[in-house]
């Protein structure tokens, strides 16, 4: 089925995938938490339902330590629930839970890379072992008596218990209920075996004993298909309230329907299976509870879709589909070019096809569009990232910091988002350490006490803006400017240099003004990673600087890198598409107005201002093409202040191109971003405007 | 029992298609030497096409071709070998060959045929590196009288010492 090569072995992608959401999900719960400082009930319950998750799917991957870091953490969180009146240590709770996180992700990097799960978390469970017996200790030192506790919650419909000691043995319930439970699964969904499993994983909790059939659906792949067509049947006994026993059904994805009937008698076909094997359990009944109180509905016949709703409006798919899509797309719209602007249709009337073909171009505008939009992805992901980079630095540079995120809705393409993480981490780290100042220091200047980070998105014509902005101290143009002198980078009279090109320096590599090298930054290693990162995504940085005051750092970044509006060249008989952005006007000019200097370059005035000339076919060593300046035309180019005059033979017209990587096999040549198929099946090679003009003038 | 059988078929399948490949050479000639390789590797042949040239390549890879939309490479296996280039007729051919995902064109003079050289036929190079592209012959198969130059076209595709060192000298 991997034939296409993009696919894992769809298990482990999916445990992957569905890890990596719970785990980033548990720690927005823990960091939101922390702030509040308290747990509620409901985020207990969640980060108990996660780690009971990530240890299930963990141990049906085999990943034992992942699973036992996991079921260590729910032990932990078991007892929390249980008794939610404990004395916290909030801070070594989150922080452990926290390195707990870091553990599981670590680890499932590894398998995401093709390596081994090889990291051993037993130190880490043996301090979370031991962060639990304490609170045990501690908690049985308060309640001197460890016998049930019962407490009426305030609307007094629904009671709540507190169980007391952890793991007593389970006495013996009469008051159990009979369940017979029939689930179907949304068809479509693949894998009923697994997700019949996972039925039965979130049940375990709850019941005291269960009977399933198919019995042996993780063994048996035709599992699947009998699930499929009969459903999956489940028998249970239990002492939860009906409400209860739905809600966990409930947590199932993909489910379709599902008959809950309250029985005295499992059926004959239980019974059967009953005596033949008894299933046994992962963990014993850890809880007993007392009998509900509540009436229960005996049976619901054909209940509808339930409240799972929401998860069956989402799929994920693999980013390599859409990409594959994405291509196809592209080629639908170079063919549809092709056929419409067919030279044989030439100088024909033909009413009826040009109508047809409007319709066609119509519907291919809007399918590229609609592929364009399923690749764009919020970047709150990215942004809610970043509360555990100022989390995890507050607290060890002992700076209070409050971070703001505004505008996470916007959207980026997919592509892009992906290359956005790292240098914003980076700014974040840089912002903390070096732009907010020390409580004191704060205060003495007149600033609120806690410090303030603001991670800003929003839309800006074709591209997005983000800005990281500080209220600390600012960069400080003197100093900045001294370390630029002493390593010989200040070109310009000092009193020319605008504040923007003082602290564009910053981003050079090997940079940095701190004298201290701190864990976290100063090594000047960094920001020209950054700038790195954002230009080779195509975007650019601005940075603007008050002194004292704080620092804004603006990363501009395009919306998409798969489209791009061009103009197409033609230099002797290879064509060239400069991207519109770049492309200020163009002109004819005589050869009487070009200069040359001694060393071969030319130059031209414009309006008063001097420019480069680069000839593209002198650059790209390009035969047969036009050397007379009066027979091309100049393109004026512009990107990051850098401005010069492109020499081409003639502009041929402009269009949207899909812009398409060159073969891996050819090397990269610097200047050539990609390349596009034309209208009549020929190739144009895309300029990459930043590296034609930075190979060419420094 | 489904998916068993399914994949004893699928197995078999993959099997005789390897089987049906092995020993099979496809020849094509540059000059007067006749090469050959493997014939699993071989996707496609075309004939010449319009091909844009990309600035700043070894002069021996020409450029990049639109297969059906799929942007490719191609080398002439002439200029490769350091032979003197020649113009392209109707007789020229590009091989497309794919090999550890990547898909690259190999301009040929003519292809020839698909022969069959059991392994038994096959020898290896002379251990004296007479001509420089003797690097490139894995084997020498012996088909009646005549000899095939069987070419490594991993090597073809990525041994760069030689164009490096050129560079340096």
């Amino acid at each position: 089925m991997s034939e296409d090569g993009i696919s894992k072995e769809p298990m482990l992608e999916m445990y992957l995938f569905e890890g990596n959401q719970l785990v980033e999900q548990l720690e927005d719960i823990i960091i939101k938490c922390e702030k509040d400082k308290r747990f509620e009930m409901g985020a207990i319950n969640e980060i108990f339902r996660i780690m009971h998750t990530v240890k299930g799917s963990s141990a049906m991957m085999m990943f034992n330590h992942i699973g036992s870091v996991a079921h260590s953490m729910e032990d932990l969180f078991f007892f929390i629930r249980a008794n939610q009146n404990i004395q916290l240590n909030f801070a070594r709770l989150s922080d452990l839970v926290l390195s707990g996180i870091d553990f599981i992700k670590a680890e499932m990097h590894k398998i995401e890379q093709g390596h081994a799960a090889d990291g051993l978390g037993d130190d880490l469970i043996d301090e979370i072992k031991t962060l639990l017996t304490q609170m045990k200790k501690s908690y049985e030192d308060q309640h001197a008596t460890p016998a049930v506790v019962s407490n009426s919650s305030p609307d007094g419909t629904k009671t709540k218990y507190y169980i007391s000691s952890y793991k007593t043995p389970p006495e013996e319930n009469a008051a159990n209920i009979k369940y017979c439970v029939r689930v179907f699964f949304d068809e479509d969904c693949q894998m009923e075996n697994i997700r019949a499993y996972m039925v039965v994983n979130n049940l375990q909790d709850i019941v005291n004993e269960l009977y399933h059939i198919p019995a042996d659906m993780i063994d048996n792949e035709q599992s699947a298909d009998i699930i499929r067509d009969n459903g999956f049947l489940i028998c249970f006994s239990t002492a939860v309230s009906y409400a209860e026993v739905e809600s966990a059904l409930n947590q199932t994805a993909f489910l379709r329907k599902m008959d809950i009937n309250q029985v005295d008698h499992y059926p004959a076909e239980i019974t059967a299976l009953h005596r033949k094997r008894e299933i046994v359990l992962e963990d014993t009944p850890e809880a007993d509870r007392y009998p509900q109180s509540e009436n229960l509905e005996t049976s619901k016949e054909g209940d509808p879709r339930t409240s799972n709703n929401r998860q069956q409006n989402i799929i994920s798919v693999s980013v390599a589909k859409l990409d594959m899509l994405m291509d196809i797309v592209g080629e639908i719209v170079i063919s549809e070019a092709m056929v419409t602007k067919n030279p044989d249709l030439a100088g024909l009337q033909l009413e009826g096809f040009s109508k047809a073909a409007r319709q066609l171009r119509k519907l291919t505008d809007e399918l590229q569009d609609i592929v364009m939009s399923i690749r764009m992805v919020p970047v709150s992901m990215v942004f809610h990232k970043m509360n555990r980079i100022v989390r995890d630095m507050s607290k060890r540079l002992a700076k209070e910091v409050d971070l703001e995120i505004i505008g996470e809705t916007t959207e980026v393409d997919k592509n892009i988002i992906d290359h956005l993480s790292d240098p914003l981490m980076h700014l974040i780290r840089n912002a903390m350490d070096h732009g907010l100042e020390c409580k004191e220091e704060r205060m003495g200047t007149g600033k609120p006490s806690i410090g303030k980070i603001t991670l800003e998105a929003k839309n800006a014509g074709g591209d997005v803006v983000i800005i990281v902005r500080d209220d600390g101290k600012g960069l400080n143009r003197d100093k900045i400017l001294n370390k630029a002198r002493q390593r010989g980078l200040v070109h310009k009279p000092e009193h020319e240099l605008t504040d923007k090109e003082v602290f564009s320096y910053i981003l050079l590599a090997g940079f940095s003004t701190n004298e201290e090298v701190t864990e976290f930054s100063g090594r000047g290693v960094g920001m020209d990673v950054v700038t790195k990162n954002i230009e080779k995504i195509g975007g650019s940085i601005a940075i603007e600087s008050a002194f004292g005051k704080g620092t804004e750092i603006f990363v501009k970044i395009p919306l998409t890198l798969a489209i791009i509006d061009g103009i197409e060249v033609s230099v002797g008989k290879s064509r060239y598409t400069i991207p519109t952005i770049s492309i200020r006007e163009s002109f004819r000019i005589d050869e009487k107005d070009v200069i040359s200097d001694g060393d071969g370059n030319e130059l031209i005035m414009i309006r008063g201002q001097c420019y480069p000339v680069l000839r593209i076919h002198r650059i790209f060593n390009i035969k047969n093409a036009v050397t007379t300046i009066s027979d091309g035309i100049m393109v004026m180019i512009e990107s990051d202040s850098k401005t010069a005059c492109l020499f081409v033979d003639k502009l041929v017209g402009e269009q949207q191109v899909v812009v398409k990587a060159l073969p891996r096999y050819l090397k990269k040549v610097q200047g050539i971003a990609g390349c596009t198929i034309l209208g009549d099946g020929g190739i144009s090679l895309i300029l990459d405007i930043n590296g034609i003009l930075e190979r060419q003038l420094s | 029992m489904v998916t068993t059988k399914m994949a004893e078929v699928l197995s078999d399948y993959v099997e005789t298609a390897e089987d049906t490949q092995r020993g099979k050479f496809l020849t094509f000639s540059i000059g007067k030497e006749v090469y050959g390789f493997e014939i699993k590797y071989v996707t496609e042949i075309i004939g010449i096409q319009e091909i844009t040239e990309v600035p700043e390549l070894p002069n021996y890879v020409k450029g990049i071709i639109n297969l059906r939309g799929k942007i490719i490479p191609v080398m002439d296996v002439r200029l490769r070998f350091k032979k003197e280039a020649r113009e392209y007729n109707d007789r020229t051919c590009i091989v497309v060959i794919d090999i550890r995902d990547i898909s690259i064109g190999l301009i040929v003079d003519h292809v020839a045929e698909v022969l069959v050289i059991p392994s038994e036929n096959i020898v290896p190079p002379p251990a004296v590196k007479t001509g420089f592209h003797n690097r490139y012959i894995k084997g020498i198969g012996k088909v009646g009288t005549a000899v095939k130059l069987l070419l490594d076209c991993d090597k073809l595709l990525n041994d760069e010492e030689i164009d490096t060192i050129n560079k340096t000298v």
